[in-house]
């Protein structure tokens, strides 16, 4: 069995959304590097409910990497040092007996603090509802391929559908920008014939959104694609970018009465 | 936490516009980009002629004041006015904008991929704003030049470069022009989405590429006449 090691913590603490937050130290002691993070601060809180204190808060669900629950900026990094890897799914064999960790919620404008590291994210939710979805009844299944769509196009759209909405991308950006996960929720119908009706009016709208949010703007430092989990890619930016303009180009307003019947 | 928040913007948003919206003041950052580093380029190529002698380099002078009878060099002063404010006014909108979405910072942010040229974008350009004031005082209209001859371009390129003060705020300003150059030329194409995997490590020796053309050639000249190669 591997040798126990011993972490201090500098944990955001925060009431709620209304309070100010400071940092507290925790000592994390006796800790098996085999424990993923989350197990970590389920034993540091196992702890202060003993000792009768508020034990810290932090959003998790599915503790197996996929729904995007558990963000939080563990040493200045989201989801802390390892590339591709949700704060659930990172071991503490990735810390040293005797490291400091400094935990802090996602901070950004459009994420206020619900309470610690716990953000209120329905601002994603939001931009979803303004746009992320096609309106087409879509019926029973198909035939395999009764629809022609190219492998690489699947791929592309496959790729950018594995965004888990955690907002890491956010968390990291130095503009708290909310550009990839959007791009990447826009891209994974826009590569796909069945997104096609709604293309340009959806990116319009959830661009609107995005803005209405507060979020800030890409200046293109790339952090969000190296923070992201799921390796969502820059390309997506450049897509919505591409067709945002498109769009912008070719829109017209409705026209009233014609098509109605 | 604002009343949009809490509601879908929907069409009403949308008709806001393209200069309103985020992508859409970003598309105007990086178009007049564009139009400031093909001027820049186009001044670099120039003033190569300087390594011709005086009598080549004071006949392009000519050449650009009489070019369409004298209009061309207006029509071209009034776009790169434009371009330069609409680059300024975008600057300033975007980077409020981006200070306002993170109002607490993290206690230690750690950088992975971006660069030390990204993060420093706004203080190069405002560098280089100063930088461009002051050199068009300096070799256009004459008022930061000791001893200014509106008639001899050439003479007034020699003297400039004879006063050290002068050297170093213009190496200075160019090495911050390469900082800007390097993100802003790759920056441009990511965001007017110009991107395809095949041609993504195209762009950035581009950028690369440009940027040392451009600011070692202009580096080049204060040297070449320091050494006495200009004369």
């Amino acid at each position: 069995m591997a040798k126990h090691i011993n972490l201090t913590l500098h944990v955001w603490r925060q009431k709620n959304a209304k309070c100010d937050g400071k940092f507290v130290e925790y000592p994390a002691a006796d800790i098996s590097p085999d424990m993923s993070f989350l197990e970590m601060l389920d034993v540091v809180n196992e702890g202060l409910i003993r000792k009768g204190e508020e034990p810290i808060t932090f959003d998790h669900d599915c503790r197996e990497g996929i729904c995007g629950q558990c963000g939080m900026v563990i040493n200045g990094r989201p989801h802390g040092p390892k590339e591709r890897t949700t704060s659930c799914q990172l071991h503490m064999r990735s810390f040293k007996d005797g490291d400091t960790i400094t935990l802090e919620p996602w901070r950004a404008e459009a994420f206020p603090v619900l309470k610690d590291l716990m953000v209120d994210r329905g601002a994603f939710d939001r931009i979803i509802a303004a746009g992320g979805f096609i309106s087409a009844p879509t019926g029973s299944p198909q035939d395999a391929n009764a629809l022609p769509i190219p492998k690489e196009n699947a791929d592309l759209a496959m790729d950018a559908a594995a965004c888990i909405g955690c907002a890491a991308c956010v968390a990291a950006c130095p503009n708290a920008s909310a550009m990839l996960f959007v791009s990447a929720k826009i891209s994974q119908l826009a590569l796909l014939p069945q997104g096609q009706p709604e293309r340009y009016i959806r990116v319009r709208d959830m661009v609107a959104q995005m803005d209405a949010e507060e979020f800030g703007t890409c200046t293109n430092h790339s952090e969000c694609e190296a923070a992201c989990p799921k390796g969502i890619k820059m390309e997506n930016i450049a897509r919505m970018n591409r067709d945002f303009i498109k769009a912008s180009l070719t829109y017209r307003p409705p026209t009233g009465g014609g098509g109605a019947g | 936490m604002s009343v949009a928040e809490q509601s879908i913007a929907g069409a009403e948003a949308r008709g806001h516009g393209f200069m309103a919206s985020s992508v859409g003041r970003k598309v105007v950052m990086a178009a007049t980009g564009i139009v400031l580093f093909g001027f820049v380029t186009v001044h670099m190529i120039g003033n190569t002629q300087a390594y011709l002698g005086a009598e080549s380099f004071n006949g392009y002078a000519k050449f650009l004041h009489t070019m369409l009878h004298g209009a061309g060099i207006w029509i071209f002063r009034a776009v790169l006015l434009a371009a330069t404010g609409l680059h300024i006014w975008a600057a300033v909108s975007l980077t409020l904008a981006n200070q306002a979405a993170r109002p607490v910072g993290y206690r230690a942010q750690q950088p992975v991929a971006s660069t030390w040229a990204s993060r420093t974008m706004r203080w190069s350009g405002f560098i280089l704003a100063a930088f461009i004031v002051y050199h068009l005082l300096h070799l256009t209209t004459g008022q930061a030049h000791p001893n200014f001859d509106p008639a001899n371009p050439y003479a007034n390129f020699v003297s400039a470069f004879k006063v050290p003060a002068a050297v170093g705020f213009y190496i200075v300003a160019q090495l911050c022009l390469g900082l800007h150059m390097w993100h802003g030329v790759w920056s441009f194409t990511q965001t007017l989405g110009l991107t395809h995997p095949r041609y993504d490590s195209l762009r950035r020796n581009f950028a690369t590429g440009l940027t040392l053309l451009v600011v070692g050639v202009n580096i080049s000249y204060p040297i070449a006449v320091l050494t006495g190669f200009i004369h």
